[in-house]
């Protein structure tokens, strides 16, 4: 991975972690509801947990496969799904519901799993782990490209996915404590910025960028 | 299409819908008795420096006749900032409102003028009958739809009676909501503990057992609800039942908590057998499961026989009929209506266990008669009904037909139509405001039933944050 890559997932982290329907407002109102800060910190984990697991699974096909297959057939057919997908979270106004406020840690985990895939999260990360070891092939990337196409090709997914989540994870509990400890809820009336709508935009972009670059 | 940002009568906390701006508008449910007109949504000035204020000032009419409208709710409200399924920029716009009689459902726009309410969806009795229900009653907005509660099948207007779910954004009937409903079979009112997976139901009759009219038989054989049921909201199954009695018969108004971290809840009973009294019980959590206490009685007044309708006339007294409960978003105040003797009564309930009442007021009432002081030459019909309470809990609207058929039995000669809003103090202390008093030809030959406020009210909106 190039340091341009890790900033880029550092960055999609941070932006993933910032949007309340991730999950560090669930952790708030936890912490809320037991009257506790432990209860709100103790959420945290399982939430990224659930987030990594969702980015993870997509990081790693995209790179186990990018050398397997021709990469620029990957980053156009990825290309392809993220601007539908981009296009139906910003044309279908529906959402979902996966639990009650109740949940032990495994099921906020699945909680956030589920809403991480169905916001199709590591979809974003598309254009970074696709399209930019083409762009960058001379650009001394750091794993030997001997690896590409070989199982040790998905851990390098797995370990941007891993820097995609610890900067979500920063991102998130930032948010969470500042909510909790000094702003309130009540600022969600003024700020809850349609992230969704925000973030179906940046996936559109970013699948024609995927495309842009590998074709 | 969505907001940017979340639609402003949302709040997190119960506080900060208490601090909402006053409603402007208030939306009242008008019916026909004789089906002969369409039912209508009244729209009535409630901006106290406006020079229509306490007048119709919109009129809706249906498409259909003999819907008799009810109860009705908003598409939208404060839950949909709850963090397991947020959707916030979803707007407050739409009034979901059902026939009880004809199980037919509109859907309301209020938004491009909201004196001029716009029907921009109907769902007719078919399509609502593909949840297995009829009989569509209350509406709450819930966190992954809205929910309706239905007295009856969608067959022979017997039970079983539940919930259905409609699309949040669609409106399109979603289905049967229970996944499991164990011996429940009456249903009536629903509510929910949000933050603690809890719904709570309550029982009034199959449509066959209230539409031709109360029925003595049933009620002294006391076939009408006394139970309450908790669910599992997310796994939808019953989770315990609790009887409060046979004697206590019709248990009908839902009131929990607002403050999500508060697991307790009000329901009213309608009438004891034994005594015509009714009652006021308490829904709480002991050791883990839910306990119900009875916290206020009100006692029968006798009355004449000839002062009282065929219906009543063997009891030689006037039930207090307590027909709606509504409880301040704050927690802190509940009203409920003595439909039959014709009061409502504030109780401070800081103390759940321990209500004290703090005010009343008196219009109409099956024996008194008490008319408005602003019209002091009419005997009022019917009593305090249906009440909304505004979310900052300073002013109460009260409406006073009860059902078609059942206005019938206890006022004979007519039940009128009349709303009339009664200012709060702070420390409690009803006053009635002498300004506010549609009534009559106001209403065009109409009965009118429930008031919902305009950006929402006590008895629409649920949190997921407590205040502090």
């Amino acid at each position: 991975m190039t340091w341009g890559q890790i900033a880029a997932l550092a960055g999609l982290g941070a932006f993933h972690g910032l949007n309340p329907a991730m999950g560090w407002l669930f952790a708030v109102a936890r912490g809320m509801q037991e009257r506790s800060r432990r209860v709100l910190l103790t959420s945290l984990p399982p939430i990224a947990l659930g987030h990594l697991a969702s980015v993870a699974i997509v990081a790693a096909i995209v790179s186990a496969t990018s050398s397997v297959v021709a990469a620029n057939i990957v980053g156009i057919a990825g290309g392809t799904v993220l601007v539908a997908f981009g296009l139906w979270r910003l044309l279908s106004e529906r959402h979902f519901r996966w639990a009650g406020m109740r949940l032990s840690n495994t099921q906020l985990t699945g909680w956030s799993f589920l809403m991480s895939s169905a916001h199709g999260a590591g979809l974003m990360l598309l254009p970074v782990l696709a399209a930019t070891p083409v762009t960058s092939a001379h650009s001394g990337h750091m794993p030997p490209a001997g690896l590409d196409g070989t199982p040790l090709a998905a851990l390098e997914g797995v370990a941007a996915a891993g820097i995609h989540t610890i900067a979500m994870f920063a991102a998130m509990a930032l948010c969470a404590v500042l909510v909790y400890e000094f702003v309130g809820v009540t600022i969600l009336r003024r700020a809850w910025f349609n992230v969704d709508r925000l973030w179906a935009a940046v996936m559109v972009g970013a699948g024609a960028l995927t495309i842009a670059l590998t074709a | 299409m969505t907001r940017w940002t979340p639609d402003p009568t949302f709040y997190p906390t119960p506080r900060d819908a208490a601090g909402a701006p006053a409603e402007q508008l208030a939306y009242v449910a008008a019916f026909d008795r004789t089906a002969q007109q369409p039912d209508a949504i009244a729209v009535i000035d409630t901006e106290p420096s406006s020079d229509t204020y306490g007048r119709v000032v919109g009129w809706t009419d249906l498409p259909h006749t003999g819907d008799e409208l009810h109860h009705f709710g908003w598409n939208a409200c404060s839950s949909a900032l709850c963090p397991t399924a947020p959707h916030p920029h979803v707007e407050r716009r739409y009034l979901i409102v059902p026939g009880l009689r004809s199980s037919r459902l509109y859907v309301i726009d209020t938004k491009d003028d909201p004196r001029a309410p716009r029907i921009v969806k109907e769902i007719s009795p078919e399509e609502f009958g593909a949840s297995g229900y009829s009989r569509p009653h209350t509406i709450h907005c819930g966190p992954d739809g809205i929910y309706v509660s239905a007295l009856g099948n969608a067959t022979d207007g017997g039970g079983p009676g539940g919930i259905a779910v409609l699309d949040h954004t669609t409106f399109d009937v979603r289905g049967k909501w229970e996944a499991d409903r164990g011996d429940q079979f009456l249903a009536y009112d629903f509510w929910w503990h949000l933050t603690r997976d809890v719904l709570v139901t309550s029982e009034w009759g199959t449509p066959d057992m209230i539409e031709d009219g109360i029925d003595p038989e049933l009620l002294l054989g006391r076939k009408y609800g006394h139970r309450l049921h908790f669910w599992d909201l997310t796994k939808r199954t019953l989770v315990q039942t609790v009887d409060l009695g046979d004697q206590y018969q019709m248990t009908l108004e839902l009131r929990p908590a607002h403050d999500p971290t508060r697991e307790y809840g009000f329901v009213g009973v309608v009438v004891s057998v034994e005594d015509l009294s009714a009652s006021i019980w308490l829904w709480h959590r002991v050791n883990g499961e839910f306990a119900v206490t009875k916290v206020i009685d009100i006692a029968a007044e006798p009355a004449a026989t000839e002062d009282l309708p065929p219906a009543l006339q063997p009891f030689g007294a006037v039930p207090p009929l307590v027909t709606d409960i509504d409880l301040s978003v704050d927690d802190k105040f509940l009203y409920v209506s003595c439909w039959g003797t014709g009061e409502l009564k504030q109780y401070d309930v800081s103390d759940p266990f321990h209500p004290v009442e703090v005010g009343s007021v008196h219009l109409g009432g099956i024996v008194r008669r008490t008319p408005h002081p602003s019209f002091p030459d009419e005997r009022l019909a019917g009593g305090p009904q249906m009440v909304e309470v505004s979310r900052d809990g300073r002013r109460v609207y009260v409406t006073n037909s009860l059902y078609g058929s059942w206005d019938d039995q206890f006022y004979p000669d007519g039940v009128g139509a009349w709303l009339a809003k009664i200012d709060v103090a702070g420390t409690g202390g009803l006053t009635l405001d002498p300004r506010f008093f549609p009534h009559g030809d106001e209403f065009r030959g109409r009965r009118v039933h429930q008031t919902r406020l305009q950006g929402g009210d006590a008895s629409s909106d649920s949190y997921c944050f407590p205040s502090a």
